[in-house]
C-alpha cells in the first residue's frame, strides 16, 4: 500500500499556518482523557494492542490538518448527514473540524465560481498531499456526462482532475465505492464506481449506505495516525471495520444457531428479539462494523431495531433480490416455470415411452417360436 | 462479474434452468417407466401385489440381517451419507426457505451446528464410499466413469455447502454463488444418470415388492 | 451404425455359417430381448447404483469370490440394450455419440465414450455372458431379496434368457432337456411304462391303489422324471397319505411331468408348450386342483408362469404337494403317531419359499412328525439356495460351479449340525445328497412327504374301505 505522509515534504510554505491536531482539540475544550478514551478506542477498532493508545495520541496531536476535498457525485447526502448528524461534541466531528475540509458542497459556505476556484486554490496548495473523499458515483467516461455536473463541469472530468495531484482517495458510501443505487439494473446513468476510474492512486472504500459514521473518521485517524493506508480487504475496505461479517458479530446469532426465527414483523419471535434470516436478513453475506459499532452513539442498529439487514456495504446489495427474502431465496417465482417443465417432462416421457412400448409390442409381433426342433438343430 | 453478479446469476437465471431441467428430466424418466406397462397377469395372485408394492418401498431402508453381516461397511456407510445429505438437504434453515418459496412447503429444521456436524459426517462418508468403490473388488469391477461422476458431483454440493457455511471462501457471495451452482450442476446431471434412483428406486422396489407381493412374499 | 447392428436379419461374424435360416441369430435374441422390456425392468435398470450388494447375496459370488458373478452384473447386454433402445436420454446419447468427434478431443481415452453412447450388443457378449446367465445363476432371487433400491434382479435373468436362446446362446445341456421334453414329455426321455412299473410296485407294497385318468377326481397329481428315477419312494409316500387321509386323487397318462425344461432354459414358447400338456390332462379329467411335485421350478412353471405362457386362467387350482398336505393337517385330516427323535434341519426349495410364499406350511408339517426341528439360520424367503435350481443342475458345464455355490448351503448345514436335512424339491434334494457325499458329510437328505407318510397312524385299512 502507497505511503502519503501528512507532512509537507516539499517545504513550501502553507497558504495559512494551520494548527496541530492536539491543540486544535484543546481549543475545542476537548480533555486529554475524553482524547485519550478516542485513542484508545481507535487503536482496538484497529485491532491494535491498547499499549498503542499513546503512539496514536502522540501522533494525532502532532499532526497537522491535511487538506481534504469531499467530492460529492451521483448521491443523496447521507453519507455526509451521517457524518454531520453524530450526537454533539463528539470527537470525531472535532477531528473533521481540525481537518481542513478546503472544498464540501453541503458544508461550505462558498457557492457558484468561488467554491470552485476554492477547490482549485486547494488542489495546488496541497498538491501530492490532499486527500481527496468522494461521495456518490458517477457516469463513466462512455456514459452521457449530462446525467450528473457541477458547475458545467461532468463528474468525471472533476475526478479525474482532482485526483490528479492526490495522496490518496477515500470513497465513502456504497455509491463511490461499489457504483450503489444510481448503478442498480438498469443503471440509466451508466453509473461506476471510483475504483473503477482511478487505478494509479490508493483508493479506500468506506462502504454502507451510509457508513457508520465512526468508520469515516476512523479510517481518517488512521491516516493521520501512521501517515499511511490501512491494510483493506478484496474490495479495499480497511479490514479493521469489515473483516467480520455482521452474521457472525450479531447479538441475534444464537436464534439463528438455535432455529428461532421471526417470522413475521409482529408475531412472538419479532417481540422476543429473534433471528430475522427468515424476514431477509443479509447479514451473513455482509461485512460491517454495525453490530459491534451500532449507530447514533452506540445506541441501537438495524437488526437491533427489528430490521434486517440489508447488505448494504456489500457490492450490488442493490440487485441481490428482495430485501425481506431470506438469503437462500431466488429472485422471482419458479412455481409457472416448474409446472411448464413439469408438464414438458410428461409429454416427452409419455412419448418416448409409447415409442418403446411400440418398440415391444412389434417385437413380440416378430417373435419366431421356439421349437424343439430348432432347438435339436443346435445340438 | 462481481461476486454478487455471480451470486445472482446462480439464484436467478440458472437456478431457473436448472431447476426446468431437472423438473422434465426426472419426468420423462418416471413417465417414460410407466409408459412401458406390464402384461396382464393371468396367474391366480395369493397376495396383494399393491400392499406387498407399498410395503417393500419402505422395508428396503432396512437393510435385511444377513447383508448388514456381509457387507457391514457398504450399509453402515451407505446408511450414514444417505442420511446425512438428506438431513443436510432438507432440514437445513436456508434450505427450507428456498423449498418454501419455490414449492410454498415448509417444515422445521434443525439447528445449524447440528447440521454442520451431520455434513462433516456426511463428507467423510462420501470419501470412505470412495475408498471402497476403488478398493472392493466388486464395486471397482461394476464401476464406470458415471458412477465416478456423480460421486463427484455429490460431492462437490456437500464440499461447497460446508465451506460456505465456514466461510473457507471469499467473498461470502462467492462461496454462497459456488455451492448454488454446484446444487444445480447436481440436479442437471441428476435425471441423465443414476442420481435418478433417488426418485426411480421407489418405483423399483413397489415392482420389486408388488411382484413377490402377487406371490405371498414379502420382500 | 447402430441401427445396422441391431436391425433384425443383419449379418453375423461369428457363428453365421451355423445358423440356417429361421434358426438362431442375434437379432433373432435382441427382438427376444425387446420383447421382454417393460416397466419393472425399466424401473430397475434406472435404479441400480453399482452398489455390488447384490453379489453377498449370490452363492456364487460368495463361495468364488469373483466380481464377474455379481448378479447384475449378468444383465449388461439387456441393460446396453434397454439403455440405448427404451429410454430417451439413450437415443440421444447413441445420437451424441455419433455426431460428437470424441476421438479426435481425445476424449475417448478418458472413458467419456462410456458416458456417451457405450457399447453394443454383439453376438459375441452374448456368448461372453451365457455362462454368466446359466452356469452361475440359479435364478434364486437371493439378490432381489436385498438390492437397496429394490431390483428384481431374477425377474430379469429369467428375461434375459429368452435371448440366449434366440440368440442360440444357451447350454447344450438344457437345449437337450428342452428337446427330450417336448419329443418325449420328460427332460431325462422317460416314458409311461417306466413309471407303469414303479406304479405296480407301489400298488403291490401298500396294498394301495394308485388312480389313474380318473375323471372328476379332486386332484390331478404330477411327477417329476427326477424323483420318478432318484426318489420313487414319494409316490408310495403320496399314495399312502392320500388314501389315510380319504383325498380323491389321479394320475394322468397323458400327461405325468410336472417339470418344465421351458422355464429353466428361459422359452416361453418351450414352456408353453409343456405347460399346454398339463392343462390339456386337467381339463380332459375335469379335475378342480393340480398338484405339483416335491420340485421347485415346477411349481414356478405350473403355478406362476404357465398362466402367462398360455395367455389364460387355468379352470382349476394349483397347489404344491406341501401346501395340500398342510391343508389336510389343518382340516385334522392327517393323524400321526410317534416323532422322529434325531435333530432335523430343513431346506426351502427357493421356488417354493422364496419365490412362492411357502413358508411356514412346511414348518407345521415338520412340528407334527418330529421332535428336534432346527431351522438354519438363514431360511424361508431368506434362504441360501442350494446351487443346482434354475437349470444349472442340468447343464454338465456348471458341474464345477454347483458345488462351489453348494459350500454356502454346506457352511450353513455346518452351523446347526443337524443329523438329517429334509427338504421338498427332488433337484435340492440330489445336491444335497451330492453335495454332503462330496465333502464327504454323512447327513442323510430325506424328502417331507415321505416323513409325513412314515408316521401315519395305522388306520389306513378301514379309510381304504370305506372309501370303496
Amino acid at each position: 500500500m502507497a505511503t502519503a505522509s501528512p507532512q509537507r515534504t516539499d517545504g513550501r510554505p502553507a497558504p495559512t499556518p494551520q494548527p496541530t491536531l492536539g491543540e486544535s482539540l484543546r481549543r475545542n475544550g476537548v480533555s486529554r482523557r475524553g482524547f485519550m478514551q478516542f485513542c484508545a478506542a481507535t487503536a482496538s477498532l484497529m485491532a491494535l494492542p491498547p499499549s498503542m493508545a499513546p503512539a496514536i495520541a502522540a501522533a494525532l496531536e502532532s499532526a497537522r490538518r491535511p487538506s481534504v476535498i469531499w467530492l460529492s457525485f451521483q448521491e443523496c447526502t447521507g453519507c455526509t448527514e451521517s457524518l454531520t448528524r453524530s450526537f454533539s461534541p463528539t470527537v470525531e466531528n472535532l477531528i473533521l473540524d481540525t481537518i481542513s475540509l478546503d472544498y464540501h458542497h453541503t458544508l461550505q459556505a462558498a457557492a457558484g465560481d468561488a467554491a470552485e476556484h476554492a477547490r482549485e486554490e486547494a488542489m495546488h496548495a496541497n498538491a501530492g498531499e490532499y486527500l481527496v473523499v468522494v461521495d456518490g458515483s458517477l457516469p463513466g467516461p462512455k456514459a452521457n456526462p449530462g446525467y450528473s455536473t457541477i458547475a458545467g463541469i461532468s463528474n468525471y472530468d472533476m475526478l479525474m482532475e482532482t485526483v490528479a495531484d492526490a495522496a490518496a482517495v477515500i470513497a465513502v458510501g456504497s455509491c463511490a465505492a461499489f457504483g450503489g443505487l444510481p448503478k442498480a439494473d438498469p443503471n440509466p446513468s451508466g453509473a461506476v464506481s471510483v475504483q473503477d476510474l482511478i487505478k494509479d492512486k490508493p483508493v479506500i472504500n468506506v462502504s454502507g449506505c451510509p457508513p457508520v459514521p465512526m468508520v469515516i473518521t476512523g479510517v481518517l485517524a488512521q491516516y493521520l495516525t501512521f501517515g499511511k493506508l490501512p491494510e483493506l480487504d478484496q474490495y479495499n475496505r480497511p479490514l479493521a471495520f469489515f473483516g467480520q461479517s455482521i452474521h457472525d458479530r450479531c447479538y441475534r446469532r444464537p436464534f439463528y444457531d438455535k432455529g428461532l426465527f421471526a417470522e413475521t414483523f409482529d408475531d412472538e419471535g419479532a417481540k422476543k428479539g429473534w433471528c430475522l434470516y427468515r424476514l431477509g436478513c443479509k447479514g451473513p453475506m455482509t461485512y460491517n462494523a454495525c453490530a459491534t459499532m451500532k449507530w447514533n452513539g452506540g445506541v441501537s442498529w438495524p437488526v437491533e431495531s427489528g430490521a434486517p439487514c440489508l447488505g448494504c456495504s456489500e457490492p450490488d446489495f442493490w440487485d441481490a433480490g428482495g430485501f425481506y427474502d431470506a438469503l437462500s431465496v431466488p429472485p422471482g417465482r419458479s412455481g409457472d416455470m416448474l409446472l411448464a417443465a413439469g408438464a414438458a417432462g410428461v409429454a416427452v416421457g409419455t412419448g418416448a415411452g409409447l415409442l418403446a412400448r411400440s418398440k415391444a409390442r412389434t417385437a413380440e409381433k416378430q417373435h419366431e417360436t421356439v421349437t424343439a426342433e430348432q432347438l435339436e438343430e443346435k445340438l | 462479474m462481481t461476486a454478487m453478479e455471480f451470486l445472482m446469476l446462480t439464484k436467478g437465471p440458472l437456478f431457473q434452468a436448472a431447476l426446468a431441467v431437472f423438473a422434465l428430466g426426472v419426468l420423462v424418466r418416471l413417465v417414460e417407466i410407466f409408459a412401458l406397462g406390464r402384461a396382464h397377469n393371468y396367474a391366480a395372485p395369493r397376495g396383494s401385489a399393491v400392499a406387498g408394492g407399498l410395503r417393500t418401498m419402505y422395508k428396503r431402508f432396512e437393510p435385511n440381517p444377513g447383508t448388514f453381516k456381509a457387507a457391514p461397511f457398504d450399509v453402515v456407510v451407505g446408511m450414514v451419507w444417505h442420511i446425512g445429505f438428506i438431513i443436510a438437504l432438507l432440514l437445513f434453515i436456508p434450505h427450507v426457505e428456498l423449498i418454501k418459496s419455490t414449492f410454498g412447503i415448509a417444515w422445521p429444521a434443525l439447528p445449524n451446528p447440528v447440521v454442520d456436524a451431520v455434513t462433516a459426517i456426511t463428507l467423510l462418508g462420501l470419501i470412505a464410499a470412495l475408498v471402497h468403490r476403488l478398493a472392493q473388488p466388486v464395486k471397482r469391477f461394476l464401476s464406470t466413469p458415471e458412477d465416478y461422476l456423480i460421486w463427484g458431483v455429490t460431492f462437490l454440493v456437500m464440499l461447497t455447502g460446508w465451506l460456505a457455511y465456514h466461510r473457507m471462501i471469499n467473498p461470502y457471495p462467492l462461496a454462497l454463488g459456488i455451492h448454488i451452482l454446484a446444487a444445480e450442476i447436481f440436479l442437471v446431471v441428476l435425471p441423465f444418470t443414476k442420481l435418478s434412483h433417488i426418485f426411480t428406486a421407489f418405483v423399483a422396489r413397489y415392482y420389486n415388492g408388488a411382484i413377490f407381493g402377487r406371490k405371498g412374499v414379502q420382500s | 451404425m447402430t441401427e445396422a447392428v441391431l436391425t433384425p436379419g443383419a449379418d453375423l461374424p461369428e457363428r453365421g455359417t451355423e445358423q440356417s435360416a429361421g434358426s438362431f441369430s442375434l437379432a433373432r435374441g435382441l427382438n427376444a430381448l425387446r420383447e421382454e422390456m417393460d416397466a419393472p425392468v425399466a424401473s430397475f435398470f434406472s435404479s441400480c447404483v453399482h452398489c455390488g450388494l447384490c453379489a453377498t447375496a449370490c452363492p456364487f459370488y460368495v463361495e468364488t469370490g469373483d466380481p464377474k458373478y455379481t448378479p447384475i452384473h449378468k444383465l449388461e447386454p439387456m441393460r446396453i440394450l434397454w439403455e440405448q433402445e427404451f429410454t430417451f436420454w439413450g437415443k440421444l446419447k447413441s445420437t451424441l455419440r455419433e455426431k460428437l468427434p470424441l476421438e479426435k478431443w481425445g476424449l475417448d481415452k478418458l472413458g467419456l465414450d462410456k458416458l456417451v453412447g457405450g457399447k453394443q450388443v454383439t453376438d459375441a457378449m452374448l456368448a461372453e455372458w451365457e455362462p454368466l446367465l446359466y452356469d452361475s445363476c440359479t435364478m434364486c432371487g437371493r439378490c432381489s431379496m436385498v438390492c437397496p433400491v429394490g431390483n428384481d434382479i431374477h425377474y430379469m435373468i429369467r428375461k434375459a434368457r429368452e435371448g440366449q436362446v434366440a440368440s442360440g446362446h444357451s447350454p447344450e445341456g438344457l437345449i437337450a432337456a428342452s428337446v427330450r421334453a417336448v419329443n418325449t414329455g420328460s427332460p431325462m426321455g422317460l416314458k409311461w411304462k417306466t413309471l407303469d412299473v414303479q406304479i405296480k410296485h407301489v400298488e403291490q407294497s401298500t396294498g394301495l391303489e394308485v388312480p389313474i385318468d380318473k375323471q372328476g377326481a379332486d386332484y390331478l397329481v404330477l411327477l417329476s422324471s427326477m424323483e420318478i428315477i432318484n426318489f420313487p419312494e414319494y409316490l408310495e409316500a403320496l399314495t399312502k397319505i392320500f388314501a389315510h387321509a380319504g383325498v380323491s386323487w389321479t394320475l394322468s397318462q397323458q400327461c405325468f411331468e410336472a417339470t418344465n425344461a421351458g422355464i429353466q432354459i428361459g422359452s416361453k414358447d418351450i414352456a408353453a408348450t409343456l405347460v399346454q400338456r398339463v392343462v390339456d390332462a386337467a381339463e380332459a379329467l375335469g379335475v378342480k386342483n393340480v398338484i405339483s411335485p416335491e420340485c421347485g421350478h415346477a411349481y414356478t412353471a405350473i403355478r406362476w408362469e404357465g398362466p402367462n405362457a398360455i395367455k389364460r386362467a387355468y379352470p382349476f387350482k394349483v397347489f404344491h404337494i406341501i401346501e395340500v398336505l398342510e391343508q389336510l393337517r389343518a382340516e385334522g385330516r392327517i393323524k400321526t403317531e410317534g416323532k422322529e427323535d434325531d435333530r432335523l434341519s430343513m431346506h426351502d426349495p427357493c421356488n417354493l419359499a422364496r419365490k412362492s410364499g411357502v413358508i411356514q406350511q412346511q414348518r407345521n408339517l415338520m412340528d407334527l412328525v418330529a421332535d428336534e426341528f432346527v431351522d438354519l439360520k438363514e431360511h424361508g424367503k431368506m434362504q441360501w439356495c442350494c446351487g443346482a435350481g434354475g437349470g444349472v443342475s442340468s447343464n454338465e458345464r456348471a458341474e464345477e460351479l454347483k458345488l462351489a455355490a453348494f459350500k454356502k448351503k454346506k457352511a450353513q448345514i455346518e452351523e446347526v449340525e443337524p443329523d438329517r436335512m429334509v427338504t421338498m424339491c427332488a433337484t435340492c434334494r440330489t445336491q444335497l445328497e451330492e453335495g454332503l457325499e462330496e465333502y464327504t458329510m454323512d447327513i442323510p437328505v430325506v424328502g417331507l412327504t415321505e416323513l409325513i407318510a412314515d408316521h401315519l397312524v395305522e388306520s389306513d385299512d378301514e379309510r381304504v374301505t370305506s372309501k370303496e
